[in-house]
Protein backbone atom coordinates (compact mmCIF):
# COMPACT_ATOMS: atom_id res chain seq x y z
CA UNK A 1 0.00 0.00 0.00
CA UNK A 2 3.06 2.50 1.12
CA UNK A 3 4.36 1.89 -1.98
CA UNK A 4 1.52 2.25 -4.25
CA UNK A 5 0.68 5.77 -2.71
CA UNK A 6 4.57 6.37 -3.10
CA UNK A 7 4.15 5.44 -6.71
CA UNK A 8 1.27 7.61 -7.44
CA UNK A 9 2.01 10.56 -5.49
CA UNK A 10 5.97 10.51 -7.44
CA UNK A 11 3.38 9.98 -10.60
CA UNK A 12 1.23 12.74 -10.01
CA UNK A 13 4.34 15.20 -9.21
CA UNK A 14 6.06 14.39 -12.53
CA UNK A 15 2.35 15.12 -14.44
CA UNK A 16 2.05 18.63 -12.73
CA UNK A 17 5.67 19.03 -13.51
CA UNK A 18 4.65 18.39 -17.08
CA UNK A 19 1.45 20.55 -17.22
CA UNK A 20 3.62 23.41 -15.47
CA UNK A 21 6.06 23.53 -18.11
CA UNK A 22 3.14 23.16 -21.25
CA UNK A 23 1.53 25.69 -19.66
CA UNK A 24 4.59 27.68 -19.66
CA UNK A 25 6.02 26.56 -23.17
CA UNK A 26 1.94 27.75 -24.03
CA UNK A 27 2.25 31.22 -22.88
CA UNK A 28 5.90 31.77 -23.95
CA UNK A 29 4.41 30.57 -27.16
CA UNK A 30 2.11 33.33 -26.82
CA UNK A 31 4.25 35.95 -25.96
CA UNK A 32 6.25 35.19 -28.84
CA UNK A 33 2.86 35.16 -31.08
CA UNK A 34 2.20 38.53 -29.96
CA UNK A 35 2.65 41.05 -32.69
CA UNK A 36 1.61 45.00 -31.51
CA UNK A 37 -1.66 46.96 -33.35
CA UNK A 38 -0.59 49.81 -35.63
CA UNK A 39 -2.13 53.41 -34.80
CA UNK A 40 -5.01 53.55 -37.00
CA UNK A 41 -4.73 56.67 -39.15
CA UNK A 42 -7.09 59.25 -40.91
CA UNK A 43 -8.01 57.52 -44.14
CA UNK A 44 -5.17 59.95 -46.70
CA UNK A 45 -7.21 62.02 -49.01
CA UNK A 46 -6.38 60.44 -52.84
CA UNK A 47 -4.38 63.73 -53.92
CA UNK A 48 -1.67 62.73 -51.51
CA UNK A 49 -1.30 59.83 -53.64
CA UNK A 50 0.59 60.54 -56.81
CA UNK A 51 -1.28 59.45 -59.97
CA UNK A 52 1.80 57.81 -61.81
CA UNK A 53 1.77 55.42 -58.24
CA UNK A 54 -1.21 54.83 -58.42
CA UNK A 55 -1.12 53.39 -61.73
CA UNK A 56 1.52 51.45 -61.44
CA UNK A 57 -0.01 50.44 -58.29
CA UNK A 58 -2.62 49.18 -60.32
CA UNK A 59 -0.45 47.27 -62.61
CA UNK A 60 1.23 45.23 -59.96
CA UNK A 61 -2.22 44.66 -58.50
CA UNK A 62 -2.93 42.82 -61.53
CA UNK A 63 0.13 41.19 -61.51
CA UNK A 64 -0.52 40.22 -57.93
CA UNK A 65 -4.57 38.80 -58.94
CA UNK A 66 -5.58 40.88 -55.86
CA UNK A 67 -9.28 41.49 -57.05
CA UNK A 68 -9.75 37.84 -57.86
CA UNK A 69 -9.59 36.77 -54.24
CA UNK A 70 -10.79 39.64 -52.64
CA UNK A 71 -14.12 40.42 -54.77
CA UNK A 72 -17.43 38.51 -54.43
CA UNK A 73 -19.45 37.44 -57.09
CA UNK A 74 -21.39 39.94 -58.05
CA UNK A 75 -19.55 42.08 -55.68
CA UNK A 76 -17.33 45.54 -55.54
CA UNK A 77 -14.12 44.87 -56.39
CA UNK A 78 -11.86 44.34 -54.34
CA UNK A 79 -14.38 44.69 -51.10
CA UNK A 80 -14.06 40.98 -50.24
CA UNK A 81 -16.31 38.49 -48.89
CA UNK A 82 -15.39 35.58 -51.36
CA UNK A 83 -15.52 32.57 -50.12
CA UNK A 84 -12.07 30.37 -50.26
CA UNK A 85 -12.50 26.71 -49.69
CA UNK A 86 -9.71 25.10 -47.73
CA UNK A 87 -9.32 21.91 -46.32
CA UNK A 88 -8.96 23.61 -43.00
CA UNK A 89 -12.52 25.00 -43.58
CA UNK A 90 -13.99 28.20 -45.61
CA UNK A 91 -12.58 31.87 -45.28
CA UNK A 92 -13.56 34.93 -46.18
CA UNK A 93 -11.75 37.53 -47.99
CA UNK A 94 -11.35 41.02 -46.46
CA UNK A 95 -12.13 44.32 -47.61
CA UNK A 96 -9.27 45.98 -49.52
CA UNK A 97 -11.10 49.41 -50.19
CA UNK A 98 -10.15 52.76 -47.99
CA UNK A 99 -13.17 52.32 -46.11
CA UNK A 100 -12.46 52.93 -42.51
CA UNK A 101 -15.02 50.77 -40.34
CA UNK A 102 -14.97 47.68 -42.71
CA UNK A 103 -11.58 47.49 -45.17
CA UNK A 104 -8.29 48.93 -44.75
CA UNK A 105 -9.08 52.57 -44.25
CA UNK A 106 -7.47 53.61 -41.42
CA UNK A 107 -4.14 51.50 -42.34
CA UNK A 108 -0.58 52.81 -42.72
CA UNK A 109 1.47 52.15 -45.37
CA UNK A 110 3.67 50.53 -42.82
CA UNK A 111 0.38 48.67 -41.89
CA UNK A 112 -0.06 47.41 -45.43
CA UNK A 113 3.41 46.18 -45.69
CA UNK A 114 3.61 44.32 -42.55
CA UNK A 115 0.11 42.56 -43.64
CA UNK A 116 1.94 41.75 -47.20
CA UNK A 117 5.58 40.84 -45.98
CA UNK A 118 4.59 39.02 -42.29
CA UNK A 119 0.59 38.45 -42.72
CA UNK A 120 -0.17 40.55 -39.89
CA UNK A 121 -2.92 43.30 -39.64
CA UNK A 122 -3.04 46.34 -38.67
CA UNK A 123 -4.39 44.86 -35.01
CA UNK A 124 -1.58 42.73 -34.62
CA UNK A 125 -3.69 39.52 -35.54
CA UNK A 126 -1.91 36.95 -37.60
CA UNK A 127 -3.58 36.35 -41.22
CA UNK A 128 -4.10 33.00 -42.33
CA UNK A 129 -1.82 32.36 -45.34
CA UNK A 130 -4.63 32.01 -48.30
CA UNK A 131 -3.22 35.67 -48.40
CA UNK A 132 -0.16 34.37 -49.94
CA UNK A 133 2.44 36.46 -48.20
CA UNK A 134 5.23 33.32 -48.10
CA UNK A 135 5.10 35.02 -51.55
CA UNK A 136 4.65 38.34 -50.46
CA UNK A 137 7.36 38.67 -48.35
CA UNK A 138 9.96 38.59 -51.55
CA UNK A 139 8.01 42.24 -52.64
CA UNK A 140 9.75 45.10 -52.89
CA UNK A 141 8.70 48.05 -50.31
CA UNK A 142 8.67 50.51 -53.23
CA UNK A 143 5.92 48.35 -54.90
CA UNK A 144 4.12 47.63 -52.11
CA UNK A 145 4.09 51.41 -51.90
CA UNK A 146 2.27 51.36 -55.16
CA UNK A 147 -0.55 48.97 -54.85
CA UNK A 148 -0.66 50.83 -51.02
CA UNK A 149 -1.81 53.66 -52.89
CA UNK A 150 -3.74 52.06 -55.52
CA UNK A 151 -5.86 50.02 -52.99
CA UNK A 152 -6.39 53.45 -50.81
CA UNK A 153 -7.52 55.32 -54.35
CA UNK A 154 -10.18 52.80 -54.77
CA UNK A 155 -13.98 54.09 -53.88
CA UNK A 156 -14.57 52.88 -50.22
CA UNK A 157 -17.10 50.32 -50.08
CA UNK A 158 -18.83 49.28 -46.51
CA UNK A 159 -18.72 45.27 -46.79
CA UNK A 160 -17.79 43.20 -43.80
CA UNK A 161 -16.50 39.60 -44.68
CA UNK A 162 -18.71 37.09 -42.91
CA UNK A 163 -16.63 35.58 -40.08
CA UNK A 164 -14.90 32.25 -41.47
CA UNK A 165 -15.64 28.70 -40.81
CA UNK A 166 -12.56 26.40 -40.00
CA UNK A 167 -11.87 23.63 -37.98
CA UNK A 168 -11.11 23.60 -34.34
CA UNK A 169 -8.34 24.65 -33.12
CA UNK A 170 -7.62 26.84 -36.01
CA UNK A 171 -9.72 29.86 -34.87
CA UNK A 172 -7.07 30.78 -33.11
CA UNK A 173 -5.28 33.09 -34.61
CA UNK A 174 -1.52 33.26 -32.69
CA UNK A 175 -1.14 28.61 -33.53
CA UNK A 176 -0.18 30.88 -37.29
CA UNK A 177 2.78 32.29 -35.76
CA UNK A 178 3.97 28.62 -35.60
CA UNK A 179 3.00 28.00 -39.08
CA UNK A 180 4.75 31.23 -40.14
CA UNK A 181 8.20 29.76 -37.97
CA UNK A 182 7.97 27.13 -40.52
CA UNK A 183 7.00 27.87 -44.29
CA UNK A 184 7.42 31.91 -44.12
CA UNK A 185 11.13 32.57 -45.79
CA UNK A 186 11.68 36.20 -45.72
CA UNK A 187 14.05 38.40 -48.27
CA UNK A 188 14.14 39.31 -51.18
CA UNK A 189 13.93 36.97 -54.68
CA UNK A 190 17.87 36.75 -55.53
CA UNK A 191 19.09 38.10 -58.72
CA UNK A 192 20.84 35.80 -60.99
CA UNK A 193 23.59 38.09 -63.01
CA UNK A 194 24.48 34.46 -65.26
CA UNK A 195 20.65 35.25 -66.56
CA UNK A 196 19.23 37.47 -68.58
CA UNK A 197 17.46 40.67 -67.09
CA UNK A 198 13.95 39.56 -68.37
CA UNK A 199 14.38 35.90 -66.47
CA UNK A 200 15.42 38.03 -63.10
CA UNK A 201 12.35 39.82 -63.77
CA UNK A 202 10.18 37.12 -64.22
CA UNK A 203 11.82 34.83 -61.10
CA UNK A 204 10.97 38.05 -59.09
CA UNK A 205 7.30 38.30 -60.07
CA UNK A 206 6.44 34.84 -60.17
CA UNK A 207 8.19 34.21 -57.09
CA UNK A 208 6.29 37.00 -55.09
CA UNK A 209 3.33 39.09 -56.89
CA UNK A 210 2.63 36.06 -58.85
CA UNK A 211 2.62 33.45 -56.20
CA UNK A 212 2.43 30.68 -58.84
CA UNK A 213 3.37 28.29 -56.51
CA UNK A 214 0.48 28.84 -54.37
CA UNK A 215 -0.97 26.82 -57.26
CA UNK A 216 1.43 24.95 -59.07
CA UNK A 217 3.51 24.10 -55.93
CA UNK A 218 2.47 20.37 -54.01
CA UNK A 219 1.21 21.38 -50.27
CA UNK A 220 2.08 19.45 -47.09
CA UNK A 221 -0.77 18.54 -44.56
CA UNK A 222 0.21 21.50 -42.71
CA UNK A 223 -0.77 23.81 -46.02
CA UNK A 224 2.64 24.99 -46.49
CA UNK A 225 4.30 24.56 -49.97
CA UNK A 226 6.58 21.86 -50.10
CA UNK A 227 9.97 23.97 -51.56
CA UNK A 228 12.02 20.59 -52.44
CA UNK A 229 8.84 20.41 -55.01
CA UNK A 230 8.63 23.55 -55.96
CA UNK A 231 6.27 24.10 -59.21
CA UNK A 232 5.67 19.81 -59.12
CA UNK A 233 2.42 20.69 -59.33
CA UNK A 234 -0.40 21.43 -57.02
CA UNK A 235 -4.25 21.55 -56.44
CA UNK A 236 -6.37 24.77 -56.80
CA UNK A 237 -9.97 24.71 -56.15
CA UNK A 238 -10.58 21.57 -57.49
CA UNK A 239 -8.64 21.35 -60.22
CA UNK A 240 -4.75 20.30 -61.01
CA UNK A 241 -2.38 23.03 -61.23
CA UNK A 242 0.15 20.98 -63.72
CA UNK A 243 4.12 20.79 -63.21
CA UNK A 244 5.67 24.06 -64.33
CA UNK A 245 8.84 22.00 -63.94
CA UNK A 246 10.70 19.65 -66.42
CA UNK A 247 7.27 17.48 -65.70
CA UNK A 248 5.58 19.38 -67.34
CA UNK A 249 3.31 17.01 -69.60
CA UNK A 250 3.19 18.67 -72.49
CA UNK A 251 3.19 17.07 -75.98
CA UNK A 252 5.37 20.08 -77.40
CA UNK A 253 7.77 21.72 -75.20
CA UNK A 254 6.45 25.18 -74.20
CA UNK A 255 7.98 27.93 -75.86
CA UNK A 256 8.29 31.74 -74.31
CA UNK A 257 6.27 32.76 -77.35
CA UNK A 258 3.42 29.94 -76.80
CA UNK A 259 3.39 30.86 -72.98
CA UNK A 260 3.34 34.53 -73.93
CA UNK A 261 0.23 33.87 -75.90
CA UNK A 262 -1.46 31.55 -73.61
CA UNK A 263 -0.80 33.50 -70.20
CA UNK A 264 -2.41 36.87 -72.43
CA UNK A 265 -4.92 34.89 -74.23
CA UNK A 266 -6.03 32.18 -72.69
CA UNK A 267 -5.31 29.78 -75.39
CA UNK A 268 -2.02 28.52 -76.79
CA UNK A 269 -2.59 26.38 -81.00
CA UNK A 270 0.19 24.10 -79.49
CA UNK A 271 -1.26 23.62 -76.36
CA UNK A 272 -4.78 23.95 -74.89
CA UNK A 273 -7.05 26.60 -73.41
CA UNK A 274 -6.51 27.95 -69.89
CA UNK A 275 -9.60 26.60 -67.45
CA UNK A 276 -10.70 27.34 -63.97
CA UNK A 277 -8.85 29.04 -61.54
CA UNK A 278 -6.18 30.04 -64.39
CA UNK A 279 -9.08 32.08 -66.22
CA UNK A 280 -8.70 34.92 -63.97
CA UNK A 281 -4.85 34.58 -64.02
CA UNK A 282 -4.80 35.32 -67.98
CA UNK A 283 -7.74 37.59 -67.63
CA UNK A 284 -5.10 39.86 -65.49
CA UNK A 285 -1.93 39.05 -67.29
CA UNK A 286 -4.05 40.31 -70.36
CA UNK A 287 -4.34 43.95 -69.04
CA UNK A 288 -0.29 44.06 -68.11
CA UNK A 289 2.43 45.23 -70.67
CA UNK A 290 3.18 42.83 -72.52
CA UNK A 291 7.07 43.07 -71.12
CA UNK A 292 6.24 41.67 -68.05
CA UNK A 293 4.34 38.70 -69.29
CA UNK A 294 7.19 37.91 -71.69
CA UNK A 295 9.79 38.12 -68.41
CA UNK A 296 6.92 35.83 -66.34
CA UNK A 297 7.67 33.58 -69.91
CA UNK A 298 11.40 33.63 -69.62
CA UNK A 299 11.71 32.34 -65.97
CA UNK A 300 8.89 29.95 -66.14
CA UNK A 301 9.60 28.39 -69.93
CA UNK A 302 13.70 28.00 -68.37
CA UNK A 303 12.12 26.14 -65.52
CA UNK A 304 10.41 23.35 -67.90
CA UNK A 305 13.13 23.49 -70.19
CA UNK A 306 11.59 25.12 -73.12
CA UNK A 307 13.79 26.09 -76.13
CA UNK A 308 12.75 28.86 -78.36
CA UNK A 309 11.08 26.59 -81.04
CA UNK A 310 8.58 24.24 -80.67
CA UNK A 311 9.78 20.57 -81.27
CA UNK A 312 7.26 18.90 -83.78
CA UNK A 313 5.42 15.86 -81.66
CA UNK A 314 3.98 12.99 -83.67
CA UNK A 315 -0.51 13.54 -81.89
CA UNK A 316 -1.49 10.12 -81.31
CA UNK A 317 -5.01 9.46 -82.54
CA UNK A 318 -5.72 5.59 -81.64
CA UNK A 319 -9.27 6.04 -82.45
CA UNK A 320 -9.95 2.59 -83.36
CA UNK A 321 -8.04 0.94 -80.24
CA UNK A 322 -9.55 3.17 -77.55
CA UNK A 323 -13.12 2.66 -78.75
CA UNK A 324 -12.76 -1.42 -79.03
CA UNK A 325 -11.27 -0.46 -75.26
CA UNK A 326 -13.94 2.02 -74.01
CA UNK A 327 -16.76 1.62 -76.48
CA UNK A 328 -19.17 3.00 -74.10
CA UNK A 329 -16.45 6.16 -73.75
CA UNK A 330 -16.55 6.23 -77.56
CA UNK A 331 -20.18 6.46 -77.93
CA UNK A 332 -20.68 9.29 -75.77
CA UNK A 333 -17.45 10.92 -77.50
CA UNK A 334 -18.90 10.97 -80.72
CA UNK A 335 -22.31 12.09 -79.23
CA UNK A 336 -21.13 14.98 -77.22
CA UNK A 337 -17.53 16.29 -77.80
CA UNK A 338 -17.14 14.65 -81.55
CA UNK A 339 -19.16 18.12 -82.98
CA UNK A 340 -16.16 20.48 -81.47
CA UNK A 341 -13.04 17.92 -81.38
CA UNK A 342 -13.51 15.52 -83.65
CA UNK A 343 -11.67 15.35 -86.80
CA UNK A 344 -12.91 17.69 -89.55
CA UNK A 345 -14.91 19.34 -86.63
CA UNK A 346 -16.05 23.31 -87.04
CA UNK A 347 -13.54 24.08 -83.98
CA UNK A 348 -10.48 22.35 -85.51
CA UNK A 349 -10.71 24.31 -88.77
CA UNK A 350 -10.10 27.47 -86.31
CA UNK A 351 -6.38 26.77 -85.06
CA UNK A 352 -7.78 25.38 -82.03
CA UNK A 353 -5.37 22.47 -80.40
CA UNK A 354 -5.88 18.65 -80.63
CA UNK A 355 -6.69 17.30 -77.35
CA UNK A 356 -3.77 15.38 -78.14
CA UNK A 357 -2.06 18.83 -77.09
CA UNK A 358 -3.72 19.29 -74.01
CA UNK A 359 -2.27 19.10 -70.82
CA UNK A 360 -5.56 18.16 -69.31
CA UNK A 361 -5.72 14.77 -71.23
CA UNK A 362 -1.71 13.94 -70.78
CA UNK A 363 -1.56 14.91 -67.38
CA UNK A 364 -0.72 12.28 -64.50
CA UNK A 365 -3.76 13.35 -62.41
CA UNK A 366 -7.22 12.98 -64.23
CA UNK A 367 -9.00 15.50 -62.14
CA UNK A 368 -8.25 18.75 -64.72
CA UNK A 369 -9.95 16.91 -67.86
CA UNK A 370 -12.84 15.43 -65.46
CA UNK A 371 -13.43 19.15 -64.19
CA UNK A 372 -13.17 20.77 -67.79
CA UNK A 373 -15.73 18.25 -68.70
CA UNK A 374 -18.25 18.77 -65.73
CA UNK A 375 -17.80 22.35 -65.84
CA UNK A 376 -17.05 23.62 -68.88
CA UNK A 377 -14.43 26.12 -69.92
CA UNK A 378 -15.43 30.07 -69.64
CA UNK A 379 -13.67 32.10 -71.96
CA UNK A 380 -10.94 34.39 -69.96
CA UNK A 381 -11.07 37.47 -71.66
CA UNK A 382 -14.32 38.92 -71.54
CA UNK A 383 -16.11 38.11 -75.44
CA UNK A 384 -12.95 36.26 -76.71
CA UNK A 385 -11.19 33.34 -75.99
CA UNK A 386 -12.41 29.33 -76.01
CA UNK A 387 -15.60 28.16 -74.67
CA UNK A 388 -16.46 24.89 -73.69
CA UNK A 389 -20.36 23.97 -72.40
CA UNK A 390 -20.33 22.04 -69.08
CA UNK A 391 -21.47 18.34 -69.29
CA UNK A 392 -22.20 18.21 -65.10
CA UNK A 393 -26.00 18.08 -65.69
CA UNK A 394 -25.72 16.43 -68.67
CA UNK A 395 -23.74 13.16 -68.10
CA UNK A 396 -23.51 10.99 -64.82
CA UNK A 397 -20.20 10.56 -63.11
CA UNK A 398 -19.72 6.66 -64.76
CA UNK A 399 -20.30 8.35 -68.30
CA UNK A 400 -17.81 11.40 -67.57
CA UNK A 401 -15.35 8.30 -66.32
CA UNK A 402 -16.06 6.51 -69.66
CA UNK A 403 -15.69 9.28 -71.71
CA UNK A 404 -12.14 9.99 -69.92
CA UNK A 405 -10.67 6.89 -70.41
CA UNK A 406 -11.34 6.98 -74.15
CA UNK A 407 -9.81 10.30 -74.16
CA UNK A 408 -6.90 9.42 -72.67
CA UNK A 409 -6.09 5.93 -74.55
CA UNK A 410 -7.52 7.95 -78.09
CA UNK A 411 -5.26 11.02 -77.56
CA UNK A 412 -2.09 9.81 -75.62
CA UNK A 413 0.66 7.35 -75.54
CA UNK A 414 0.43 7.74 -71.53
CA UNK A 415 -0.86 4.86 -68.90
CA UNK A 416 -4.73 4.36 -68.25
CA UNK A 417 -5.38 6.77 -65.06
CA UNK A 418 -7.28 4.51 -62.50
CA UNK A 419 -10.17 5.07 -60.50
CA UNK A 420 -11.93 7.38 -62.89
CA UNK A 421 -15.25 7.50 -61.22
CA UNK A 422 -13.96 7.93 -58.00
CA UNK A 423 -12.00 11.03 -59.39
CA UNK A 424 -14.98 12.52 -61.13
CA UNK A 425 -17.10 12.05 -58.34
CA UNK A 426 -14.58 14.19 -55.69
CA UNK A 427 -14.16 16.78 -58.50
CA UNK A 428 -17.95 16.88 -58.97
CA UNK A 429 -17.64 17.74 -55.41
CA UNK A 430 -14.99 19.93 -54.91
CA UNK A 431 -16.03 21.90 -58.42
CA UNK A 432 -19.37 22.63 -56.41
CA UNK A 433 -17.44 24.28 -53.46
CA UNK A 434 -18.49 26.46 -51.91
CA UNK B 1 -30.67 0.10 -82.10
CA UNK B 2 -33.48 0.00 -79.83
CA UNK B 3 -33.65 2.79 -77.33
CA UNK B 4 -36.22 3.48 -74.19
CA UNK B 5 -36.41 6.95 -73.00
CA UNK B 6 -38.99 8.79 -71.19
CA UNK B 7 -40.30 12.13 -72.47
CA UNK B 8 -42.58 14.30 -70.27
CA UNK B 9 -43.82 11.52 -68.74
CA UNK B 10 -44.01 8.70 -71.40
CA UNK B 11 -41.86 6.05 -72.12
CA UNK B 12 -40.78 5.93 -75.62
CA UNK B 13 -39.17 3.09 -77.58
CA UNK B 14 -37.24 5.31 -80.42
CA UNK B 15 -34.63 3.15 -83.24
CA UNK B 16 -31.18 5.46 -82.76
CA UNK B 17 -27.92 5.20 -82.47
CA UNK B 18 -26.76 5.32 -78.94
CA UNK B 19 -24.30 8.59 -79.97
CA UNK B 20 -27.46 10.37 -81.62
CA UNK B 21 -28.32 13.80 -80.14
CA UNK B 22 -31.21 13.72 -77.87
CA UNK B 23 -32.14 17.23 -80.03
CA UNK B 24 -32.74 14.91 -82.86
CA UNK B 25 -34.38 12.23 -81.29
CA UNK B 26 -37.08 14.73 -79.53
CA UNK B 27 -37.67 16.66 -83.02
CA UNK B 28 -37.34 13.55 -85.81
CA UNK B 29 -38.40 10.57 -84.35
CA UNK B 30 -41.19 12.09 -81.48
CA UNK B 31 -42.17 15.30 -83.12
CA UNK B 32 -41.51 17.61 -80.42
CA UNK B 33 -40.29 20.83 -82.24
CA UNK B 34 -40.09 22.71 -78.95
CA UNK B 35 -36.43 22.25 -78.47
CA UNK B 36 -34.42 24.01 -81.59
CA UNK B 37 -31.27 23.54 -83.26
CA UNK B 38 -28.82 26.57 -82.98
CA UNK B 39 -25.46 25.62 -82.78
CA UNK B 40 -24.95 22.24 -82.21
CA UNK B 41 -22.13 23.07 -80.15
CA UNK B 42 -23.68 23.65 -76.66
CA UNK B 43 -23.00 27.54 -77.47
CA UNK B 44 -26.61 28.93 -77.68
CA UNK B 45 -28.85 27.29 -75.68
CA UNK B 46 -31.65 26.97 -78.20
CA UNK B 47 -31.84 23.23 -77.57
CA UNK B 48 -32.52 23.48 -73.83
CA UNK B 49 -34.49 20.45 -72.04
CA UNK B 50 -34.64 19.29 -69.04
CA UNK B 51 -32.80 16.08 -67.87
CA UNK B 52 -33.82 15.44 -64.66
CA UNK B 53 -34.76 18.42 -63.57
CA UNK B 54 -32.02 20.02 -64.78
CA UNK B 55 -31.27 22.06 -67.81
CA UNK B 56 -28.92 20.65 -70.23
CA UNK B 57 -28.12 21.47 -74.23
CA UNK B 58 -30.12 18.72 -76.08
CA UNK B 59 -27.91 19.16 -79.06
CA UNK B 60 -24.97 17.79 -77.07
CA UNK B 61 -26.16 15.22 -75.08
CA UNK B 62 -26.22 11.70 -76.58
CA UNK B 63 -29.65 9.57 -76.51
CA UNK B 64 -27.91 7.03 -75.33
CA UNK B 65 -26.85 8.94 -72.48
CA UNK B 66 -29.56 9.36 -70.77
CA UNK B 67 -31.00 5.88 -69.73
CA UNK B 68 -33.33 5.91 -67.07
CA UNK B 69 -33.71 9.84 -66.29
CA UNK B 70 -36.81 12.02 -67.12
CA UNK B 71 -36.85 14.36 -69.97
CA UNK B 72 -38.86 17.28 -70.10
CA UNK B 73 -39.55 19.98 -73.09
CA UNK B 74 -41.77 22.89 -73.13
CA UNK B 75 -44.45 20.95 -74.61
CA UNK B 76 -44.38 19.50 -70.86
CA UNK B 77 -45.05 22.23 -69.51
CA UNK B 78 -48.57 23.23 -70.25
CA UNK B 79 -50.25 23.99 -73.49
CA UNK B 80 -51.08 27.20 -75.73
CA UNK B 81 -54.65 26.95 -73.72
CA UNK B 82 -53.37 25.54 -70.55
CA UNK B 83 -50.05 27.49 -69.88
CA UNK B 84 -47.98 27.14 -66.73
CA UNK B 85 -47.37 30.23 -65.04
CA UNK B 86 -43.89 31.17 -66.77
CA UNK B 87 -45.09 30.58 -70.22
CA UNK B 88 -47.80 32.74 -69.36
CA UNK B 89 -45.47 35.10 -68.31
CA UNK B 90 -43.45 34.93 -71.40
CA UNK B 91 -46.54 36.02 -73.24
CA UNK B 92 -47.48 38.31 -70.97
CA UNK B 93 -44.47 40.61 -70.97
CA UNK B 94 -43.98 39.58 -74.42
CA UNK B 95 -40.62 37.98 -74.08
CA UNK B 96 -40.82 36.39 -77.68
CA UNK B 97 -39.77 38.58 -81.02
CA UNK B 98 -38.67 35.71 -83.56
CA UNK B 99 -39.07 32.55 -80.60
CA UNK B 100 -36.59 30.39 -81.70
CA UNK B 101 -34.94 30.50 -78.40
CA UNK B 102 -37.89 31.14 -76.06
CA UNK B 103 -38.15 27.41 -75.51
CA UNK B 104 -34.98 27.06 -74.30
CA UNK B 105 -35.24 30.27 -72.27
CA UNK B 106 -38.48 28.83 -70.60
CA UNK B 107 -36.90 25.29 -69.99
CA UNK B 108 -33.90 26.72 -68.19
CA UNK B 109 -35.80 29.22 -66.21
CA UNK B 110 -38.43 26.60 -65.38
CA UNK B 111 -35.05 24.46 -63.73
CA UNK B 112 -34.04 27.01 -61.78
CA UNK B 113 -37.56 28.02 -60.64
CA UNK B 114 -38.17 24.55 -59.67
CA UNK B 115 -35.08 24.16 -57.43
CA UNK B 116 -35.49 27.61 -55.93
CA UNK B 117 -38.70 29.24 -56.24
CA UNK B 118 -37.86 32.54 -55.02
CA UNK B 119 -34.04 33.60 -57.03
CA UNK B 120 -32.35 36.52 -56.56
CA UNK B 121 -31.40 38.83 -59.23
CA UNK B 122 -28.12 38.20 -59.34
CA UNK B 123 -29.10 34.07 -59.13
CA UNK B 124 -31.50 34.45 -62.36
CA UNK B 125 -28.44 36.38 -64.56
CA UNK B 126 -26.05 33.57 -63.38
CA UNK B 127 -28.33 30.58 -64.39
CA UNK B 128 -29.84 32.23 -67.94
CA UNK B 129 -26.01 33.33 -68.59
CA UNK B 130 -25.67 30.06 -71.11
CA UNK B 131 -28.64 31.20 -73.29
CA UNK B 132 -28.57 34.22 -76.27
CA UNK B 133 -31.53 35.70 -77.84
CA UNK B 134 -30.00 37.14 -81.08
CA UNK B 135 -33.18 39.49 -81.29
CA UNK B 136 -32.02 40.75 -78.27
CA UNK B 137 -35.27 40.60 -75.60
CA UNK B 138 -33.13 39.33 -72.65
CA UNK B 139 -34.65 41.77 -70.65
CA UNK B 140 -38.28 41.23 -71.42
CA UNK B 141 -37.33 37.54 -70.51
CA UNK B 142 -35.49 38.38 -67.39
CA UNK B 143 -39.11 39.80 -66.88
CA UNK B 144 -41.17 37.17 -67.44
CA UNK B 145 -38.95 35.14 -64.59
CA UNK B 146 -38.51 37.28 -62.28
CA UNK B 147 -42.62 37.95 -62.65
CA UNK B 148 -42.43 34.23 -61.39
CA UNK B 149 -40.06 34.46 -59.29
CA UNK B 150 -42.32 37.71 -57.58
CA UNK B 151 -39.40 39.98 -57.05
CA UNK B 152 -39.07 43.54 -58.14
CA UNK B 153 -39.35 44.32 -61.54
CA UNK B 154 -36.58 46.55 -61.18
CA UNK B 155 -33.37 44.71 -63.12
CA UNK B 156 -30.88 46.70 -61.05
CA UNK B 157 -32.01 45.81 -57.43
CA UNK B 158 -31.07 42.95 -55.32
Amino acid sequence: MVTLRRVTQSRLRWVMALLLLGLAGALIALALSWRPAIAPITPPARSSFAPALVARGAMLAKLGDCAVCHTRDGGAPLAGGRALATPFGTLYSDNLTPDPETGIGTWSASAFRRAMKDGVSRTGAHLYPALPYEHFTHVRDADLDAIYAFLMTRRPVHAAAPANRLIFPLGFRPLLAGWKLLFLHRGETPIDPGRSAAWNRGAYIVEGLGHCGGCHTPRNLAGGEIRSQAYAGGIAEGWRAPALNAANPAARKWTQDALVTYLRTGISPDHSAAAGPMGPVVESLSQVPESEVRAIAAYIGAKMGGGTAPAQARLPDHAGAAARRFPEGAVLFAGACAGCHGPGAPMMGQDRPSLALATTVRDGSATSAAQAVLQGIEPPVAGRGPKMPGFADALTNEQIAAVLGYLRARYTDQPDWKKLPATVAKARKEGAQP
Amino acid sequence: MNLAITVNGARHQVDARPETPLLYVLRDDLGLNGPKYGCGLGQCGACTVQLDGKAIFSCVTPVGAVGDRPVRTVEGLGTSDRMSPLQQAFLDEQAAQCGYCIAGMIMRAQALLDADPHPTEQKIRAHMQTNLCRCGTHMRILRAIRRVAGIASDGAAA
